[in-house]
């Protein structure tokens, strides 16, 4: 049987999903050193979630499960969302989101590969819908901390809620900037003043500014493996920042500046490892700048006139909604034709 | 100095890749001779285009350089015999064709004389360019870089054609595959003769010769042999990227112009050869050879890779062997190079003008495919492919066979070059999808216009047999009007219905009678050709017979005034065929 | 309360008149429904669905006086292409009008022939050759494999012989897209 090319290049699904997750790496480490290792507890736990509900639902299927379970997808899908959602989120809020990313927007559209939208955006938007408070209580980072937590009473406080003797829910936790510059911002506070709070970093949130550029540093080592290409990131850091700029020009009393945008929160989480998921994201090149650049501008629009902090996760799934006529309207010139 | 200044105005192409060359195991050795072998086994087909015409039949003894078969048709090549010996049979063998059937063949063993036909060099400097391209049409050269593509027509242009640039291939980006390099290393002398004669036939203004990076040897030894010649050649290295190779690629590379797609180069004023091909245009210039032989790599799952010049016909076999035969672990044989080659149906078939390469397969050398994981849509196909298709959208169409949607995506400007597959990390035999999308593509619209040309065939037969009704009524008016009685022409045509019968009755007995005494000879057995041929034949000689009968049919008409209405039908039958048949 | 309704009827003359008058003026000249369908069947002009020849099945089905499911020689596809064309359900073609059969063409035995030229007479397409009391001879390119030359012959010399599969007419197979079950159950040979 004819089955030109018979050469393969060595490279799998497996192997593409494998190194986003090593990209992750970093970023997973400067989080671990900002919020504590509850961190690796919320990504245990959303792992082995999405591993058993993932077998589960091939099983109930009737499709092969090994292959699917190896190919990673269901990992990385975890990982992006334990990452999005709010260190110390109780277990069940972790547990119900990969469930719903997994089995509702993954498995039941089909699985690898059919899926319309982000899978782990829809399971933070469900959760954000779902659990507002929940899912904007952010504890400090451990440079603001009035107390620390250990790992076990992080394992305690995921598991039961409780804290250890003294240390109060206020103590540990804060508003995060982009929380914090909303409400004062509506107080008739001037953007300048409001970023003098000691929550407020170099460029983004205290501590949280240093997870952002641990992502910006996965994200260039998935460029260099050649896993994502430049079109999407470049894009969207550069729509959001070009748009920041211009609001910030604009009116400096109102509006933050473009460098808190770009390290502020899921931006860069999003820009290298959201918006580069290639299910449910445009094919082509001129496609990936439009998506990408819809994202931003969507995200600033929420961001600063809408009625939640941060807007990554519905700037995502609304994009993806218009990725196939997207992909309709840029196909690129094929060789030895006009158009 | 010129190749230099020309590396800067290089032009790239969009994707392609870089697969393990493994060229070196097959260029230690010089190009060798084969022994010659039992029989040699030669398709008919072994071009793209008509089937050319047999010249000989079984038993016949014929010369080195003699026809066998006669370009047919326009887009058609010769076939001549290799060395000399006797047809031993003709009809259908295995050819090397990745649907595994069998098709026309003459089989031609050998005498070990090796007696050339007598045969004389063409002082094509002096000789009129249209004889010379006339002459081309016998000799039998078809492109030999694998595309097989009758070579007479492309030179047929004479210096008023607009050709201004002849492009030579020497690029060879398949993996594997040597054959090229070898000829321009050990033969530079006759490859830049014949590029000479194709740039005087052509009145070409400037010719490129583009030959990858990783061949420094041959685009040295072109370069010297370029020196020599007193035409503007310039041997271009360009980067090794697969699939450079590909004559649009290549052109593209070197001279930033892009072939539109249902446009031949020609019509841009480019012509492209392969190194092989003005090779053997210059052999059947300087010396009167046809294509008889061709340089074929051997390599993969072999004891000692090399190229050799090989007869056509010689069985893969012999190859295999001079190779120092397959290795113990070899299950498949490839025809071409890994990319774009296919699986042999067996080792048993002949080498063909198109066979650039034979690679023994072996599971360490070409894994068995991974299980496909779905489409995940990760473009990396998209960024490989060398015609900037969309290669995740045409297989979701193939995939669904959404072949209209499919050809709106261009399917039709895939090259099957494979660099899609090669990256898919999915393991999707994308390729595979095209191939079969484009081939069902083209058997329905094969389908579609043979019921085209049935509806019309219908729609005339209908309006004849209208105006015949017509006429006939006419007739019938007319004689009534003069015999005044009615009853008596009906009855009249009911004797004559009768009589028809009974005729007609007779004539089975006769033949129930002949088929019992004489069983006739067995014509569904024969070959299809064979068939197609008879029915030739009898089609014109029934043609013939039909034109006698009718003039007879017309004089007894002309003498009885009486309307015979069958006779009639049966002229006016036969009369619309010839504008029919077209 | 009248101002509402004169509103209301005022804007459904208004809207009813653009419409009357994009009707006209945006009409769009389709190919009548008859010529599509035809285009669809397989101008096989066998007659195995009821009527003489293609044009008049398609003139049937046009007029609602046929059914999309009695096409053998236009196969499922045909069936699916004409559901999708009249936007009616699919159905399974009608076995009462035969089954599909590989495509054939007519050949004649010609030294059985006795030349009556009835074939002739009842070739669809004039795709078969000869005058009375010669051998005729069916053009094999232009045989649609109707078989509608084989009742009518009265020494039984024409067959139907399927066309063969050489490389010139070979299609690509549509490609195995199997993902692997979970490793294999082969039966391991006892080594006991």
């Amino acid at each position: 049987m004819t089955r030109s090319p018979y050469l393969v290049e060595k490279t799998s699904v497996s192997i593409v999903m494998l190194k986003v997750l090593l990209a992750l790496i970093p970023g997973v480490i400067a989080y671990v050193w900002v919020f504590g290792t509850g961190i690796l507890i919320t990504l245990a736990l959303a792992t082995v979630t999405a591993i058993v509900s993932e077998a589960l639902v091939l099983k109930l299927r009737q499709r092969p499960v090994m292959p699917f379970l190896l190919d990673g997808s269901a990992v990385v899908t975890a990982w992006l969302l334990a990452l999005s959602l709010p260190p110390l989120a109780p277990w069940w809020l972790i547990v119900l989101g990969t469930l719903f990313a997994i089995v509702v927007a993954k498995q039941l559209y089909g699985g690898l590969g059919y899926n319309p939208f982000n899978p782990a955006m829809v399971g933070y938007a469900v959760l954000l819908i779902s659990f507002p408070v929940l899912m904007t209580q952010w504890p400090a980072p451990g440079v603001l901390a009035g107390a620390h937590l250990g790992f076990m009473d992080q394992l305690a406080y995921i598991f039961g809620r409780h804290l250890p003797a003294g240390v109060t829910l206020d103590a540990i936790s804060s508003a995060t900037p982009l929380d914090y510059l909303k409400t004062q911002l509506t107080l008739q506070h001037q953007v300048a003043d409001i970023t003098q709070s000691s929550i407020f970093g170099f460029m983004g949130a205290k501590g949280g500014e240093f997870v952002t550029a641990a992502y910006l540093l996965g994200g260039l080592y998935m460029w260099q493996q050649r896993i994502i290409t430049w079109h999407i990131p470049v894009a969207f850091l550069g729509t959001l920042a070009l748009m920041a700029g211009i609001f910030h020009l604009f009116d400096a009393t109102q509006y933050a500046s473009p460098q808190f945008h770009l390290f502020s929160r899921a931006a860069m989480l999003c820009a290298f490892f959201i918006a580069t998921d290639p299910v449910s994201g445009p094919t082509t090149p001129n496609g990936k700048l439009i998506f990408a650049a819809g994202i931003a501008i969507i995200t600033l629009m929420i961001r600063q006139y809408g009625g939640y902090p941060d807007g990554v996760a519905f700037a995502v799934l609304l994009m993806n909604l218009c990725v196939p006529l997207i992909d309709m309207y840029t196909q690129p010139r094929v060789f030895g034709h006009d158009k | 100095m010129s190749a230099i200044t020309q590396l800067s105005r290089l032009f790239k192409f969009n994707g392609g890749v870089h697969p393990p060359e493994n060229k070196l195991q097959s260029c230690a050795l010089p190009i060798r001779r084969l022994p010659l072998p039992a029989k040699l086994v030669l398709p008919l087909r072994q071009h793209v285009g008509n089937l050319p015409k047999l010249r000989v039949a079984v038993g016949e003894r014929v010369l080195k350089g003699q026809l066998l078969a006669e370009a047919e048709g326009t887009i058609s090549a010769a076939v001549h015999a290799p060395t000399s010996g006797i047809i031993a049979s003709i009809g259908e063998a295995l050819i090397p064709h990745p649907s595994g059937l069998p098709d026309m063949c003459i089989t031609l063993e050998p005498d070990g004389a090796d007696e050339w036909l007598p045969h004389a060099p063409l002082d094509w400097r002096h000789a009129d360019k249209q004889q010379l391209t006339e002459s081309l049409r016998s000799s039998g050269i078809v492109g030999l870089g694998g595309a097989a593509f009758p070579s007479h027509i492309k030179l047929r242009a004479d210096g008023t054609s607009g050709i201004d640039t002849l492009v030579i291939n020497g690029a060879e980006c398949e993996p594997y595959i040597t054959c090229d390099d070898m000829l321009m290393r050990e033969r530079a002398e006759e490859v830049v003769r014949g590029i000479e004669i194709a740039y005087y036939l052509l009145g070409a203004k400037q010719c490129l010769i583009g030959i990858e990076d990783n061949k420094p040897e041959a685009a040295a030894a072109m370069r010297a042999a370029c020196d020599k010649s007193e035409y503007p050649l310039q041997v271009i290295v360009v980067p090794t990227i697969y699939p450079s190779g590909d004559a649009r690629r290549l052109i593209h590379v070197l001279t930033g112009r892009e072939i539109p797609s249902f446009k031949r180069s020609t019509d841009m004023g480019i012509q492209c050869f392969n190194v092989g091909t003005v090779q053997a245009i210059y052999r059947y210039f300087q010396f009167g050879e046809p294509t008889l032989s061709r340089i074929v790599t051997v390599t993969g799952n072999v004891a000692q890779a090399g190229n050799f010049d090989v007869l056509l016909g010689t069985p893969v076999t012999a190859l295999l062997d001079a190779a120092g035969g397959a290795l113990p672990d070899t299950n498949d044989y490839l025809m071409g190079g890994p990319m774009m080659g296919f699986s042999l149906p067996s080792a048993e078939v002949p080498v063909t003008k198109a066979t650039n390469c034979i690679i023994a397969g072996a599971p360490k050398l070409f894994p068995e495919p991974e299980p496909a994981m779905p489409c995940i849509r990760c473009a990396r196909c998209a960024d490989a492919c060398p015609v900037n298709l969309q290669p995740q959208e045409l297989y979701w169409f193939a995939k669904s066979s959404n072949l209209e949607k499919a050809r709106d995506y261009k399917l039709f400007d895939c090259i099957e070059c494979g660099c899609c597959s090669y990256v898919c990390p999915s393991h999707i035999p994308l390729v595979q999808y095209y191939r079969f999308a484009k081939s069902e593509i083209i058997s329905q619209d094969r389908a579609k216009q043979a019921a085209d040309v049935a509806r019309e065939r219908n729609e005339f037969r209908l309006m004849r047999i209208e105006r015949e009704k017509q006429e006939r009524a006419q007739k019938h008016a007319q004689k009534a009007a003069g015999a005044k009685t009615e009853g008596s022409a009906a009855a009249d045509g009911k004797t004559l219905e009768d009589a028809k019968k009974a005729a007609i009755e007779a004539a089975v007995a006769r033949a129930q009678v002949q088929k019992a005494a004489v069983e006739p000879k067995n014509v569904s057995d024969l070959p299809p050709a064979v068939q197609s041929e008879i029915a030739e034949i009898d089609a014109r000689r029934s043609d013939a017979a039909l034109e006698v009968e009718k003039m007879q049919l017309k004089k007894t008409i002309d003498t009885n005034s009486v309307a015979d209405g069958k006779g009639n039908e049966a002229v006016s039958q036969a009369s619309p065929e010839p504008t029919a048949e077209k | 309360m009248l101002t509402a309704l004169l509103v209301m009827v005022a804007l459904a003359l208004f809207l009813g008149l653009m419409l009357g008058y994009s009707a006209l003026k945006f009409k769009v000249e389709g190919d009548p429904l008859v010529d599509r369908i035809d285009a669809i069947l397989p101008q096989t002009q066998c007659g195995q669905c009821g009527f003489p020849g293609c044009k008049p099945y398609a003139t049937a089905i046009a007029k609602g006086e046929a059914d999309i499911n009695q096409c053998p020689p236009g196969g499922d596809a045909g069936v699916h292409a004409l559901a999708d064309l009249l936007g009616v359900e699919y159905k399974p073609l009608n076995a009462e009008h035969g089954l599909p059969k590989p495509k054939s063409v007519a050949v004649i035995d010609e030294n059985t022939c006795i030349g009556c030229t009835l074939c002739i007479q009842a070739c669809p397409v004039d795709a078969i050759l000869g005058a009375a009391k010669h051998m005729h001879t069916i053009i094999a390119s232009e045989c649609t494999g109707c078989e509608l030359c084989l009742a009518p012959c009265p020494v039984d010399c024409i067959s139907m012989q399927p066309i063969a599969e050489t490389p010139d007419n070979w299609k690509w197979r549509y490609p195995v897209f199997a993902i692997k079950p979970e490793a294999p159950q082969i039966q391991k040979p006892q080594t006991a």
